[in-house]
């Protein structure tokens, strides 16, 4: 036994104490790096969620000190609790990054793989996920289950086709708001996010649904198909509101804010859940007060073109005297014409 | 001092002699070199009229593809503007309307599209990142022009003309 009241876990070697209750997943957090499970739907801020995609499995070899029978069965490590002495591997073993390239195959069995149109493109958790587990053909020789596109209320799209049911949206509703409208229906492959005869969503912090969504399943609509992710450039601002922290990023594009989410962590996860008011309908730069750009991960596609400095220095120094010889030669030129 | 390596030539200037003041024998050397390349064959090519054999992966002027059906390959996805080294191309996305699908292939679409001629170092970069087999580099040279407003060719220089059976004749068109 380690300190009074905590486990001790070694995960892929590193040992790290815990106190009773952690899950694995959490666990491997508190150590951080790259021997963190991944996960699709396990979401800390929402209570209950996880256990449904499958990313997170991993191999205990050794279930405690008083038992180290190892466990028969990859677990998967969002909803499994730790114990004293657990040993658990990750991706020091083959049979984890196998069941979980297994894994990885079945979520896209029916992703239609629309990448190029996605507005998700570029921060989505299932092109990460498929790019560092996934395999290059898939094997899956009939149809895709395809379902026509819905406006849910006249800010939020879902496209169904793209959705991995990881339930997170629900949760999102459920605690979230007072009432919830959508849900899943139907079951096995036909299963699909809905709402009862199309019924608007419209809480206050439905809009939530958007940033915990792991792929591009609910999308802005005020941000459809506005530019791509990479281009636009993140920037921390808040602001004085009276519903929510008002803690927010905004996705600039030269002056234009295009859109406002949630501030996000490593794990793709909001700190605080923003209020619709802050989501869509304040997109001007007077209702912000800007902090300072958002920190990007150095490996994601958005650090691409990404500057540190709100106003980096202009690359060419405006000269007058080379002004007036360019506009002389342009009324030259019109002169020719 | 010694030299280091060895190969220096001392030149020594001696007063001309009688042939070489009278200057002709060398005129006549000079002449009869010039005469020599009248009769030999001339490497200049006359382009555009005249055109050289090309490497097959030569990389001239964009092209943005159509599908057999004719419509526009490209979805505006961004990649080629993300991959391009010189920051060249630049685009705008737009839906597809419902009666628009026998124009674009996918439900999004470039309702703009620019690169700029004198930014473009034709790498292939964006050849390369086109996730939809959209763009090539397979056209000419790019042609020089007056204006710089001119370079920065839009899609009306850059797609492809739709392909038409009735318009296809027997000559060859360069």
């Amino acid at each position: 036994m380690a300190e009074e009241g905590k486990f001790k876990v070694t995960i892929d070697g590193i040992p790290v104490e815990v106190a009773p209750g952690t899950t694995i997943l959490n666990a491997a957090r508190l150590i951080g790096g790259d021997i963190v499970p991944p996960a699709m739907c396990y979401y800390s801020k929402l209570e209950g969620s996880g256990g449904k995609c499958r990313t997170c499995l991993v191999k205990v070899s050794k279930g405690s000190e008083k038992d180290p029978r190892p466990m028969p069965k990859l677990v998967a490590s969002c909803r499994t609790t730790v114990m004293d002495g657990m040993e658990v591997s990750n991706i020091t073993s083959d049979e984890v990054l196998e069941a979980r390239k297994g894994v990885v195959e079945m979520l896209l069995i029916n992703h239609p793989l629309d990448c190029p149109v996605c507005d998700q493109a570029g921060e989505c958790k299932l092109q990460d996920l498929s790019y560092e587990h996934g395999t290059e053909q898939t094997r899956f020789a009939f149809e895709r289950r395809t379902f026509e596109r819905v406006d849910i209320g006249d800010k939020i799209q879902l496209h169904m086709n793209r959705c991995i049911l990881c339930y997170r949206c629900v949760y999102v509703a459920d605690q979230l708001t007072t009432k919830r409208e959508h849900g899943v229906l139907s079951r096995g492959d036909y299963s699909e996010i809905a709402t009862f005869i199309e019924a608007a969503l419209d809480n206050d912090f439905i809009g939530n649904v958007i940033d915990v969504c792991p792929v591009g399943a609910l999308t802005d609509k005020t941000f459809r198909f506005k530019n791509r992710v990479w281009f636009t450039k993140p920037v921390d601002a808040h602001r004085d509101c009276p519903t929510c922290s008002g803690n927010v990023t905004l996705w600039y594009k030269g002056d234009d804010v295009l859109r406002v989410t949630g501030r996000k962590d490593e794990y793709n996860e909001v700190d605080e859940f923003i209020c619709n008011t802050c989501r869509f309908d304040t997109k001007r730069t007077q209702d912000w007060i800007l902090e300072a750009p958002t920190k990007v991960d150095n490996e994601s596609v958005i650090t691409a073109n990404h500057y540190l400095n709100f106003n980096p220095p202009p690359v060419i120094k405006n000269s007058s005297e080379l002004q007036a010889a360019n506009e002389e030669q342009l009324a030259r030129t019109e002169r020719l014409k | 001092m010694q030299s280091l390596s060895n190969r220096k030539k001392v030149i020594e200037q001696k007063p001309m002699n009688f042939w070489e003041r009278i200057y002709l024998p060398a005129i006549f050397k000079g002449l009869r070199i010039t005469l020599r390349h009248f009769f030999m064959k001339i490497p200049t090519v006359k382009y555009p009229e005249e055109r050289r054999p090309y490497s097959k992966n030569f990389r001239g002027q964009h092209s943005l593809k159509r599908d057999e059906e004719g419509r526009e390959r490209c979805t505006a996805c961004g990649l080629c503007a993300l991959s391009c080294p010189a920051e060249a191309i630049t685009m705008t996305a737009a839906e597809r309307t419902k009666d628009e699908s026998h124009l674009y292939r996918e439900e999004k679409y470039a309702s703009v599209y620019e690169i700029n001629m004198l930014r473009c170092i034709f790498c292939g970069l964006c050849e390369e990142a086109c996730p939809k087999e959209a763009i090539y580099l397979d056209g000419p040279h790019v042609t020089a022009d007056y204006l710089r407003k001119d370079f920065i060719y839009g899609k009306d220089k850059l797609v492809e003309p739709k392909f038409d059976i009735k318009m296809l004749t027997q000559e060859k068109s360069i």
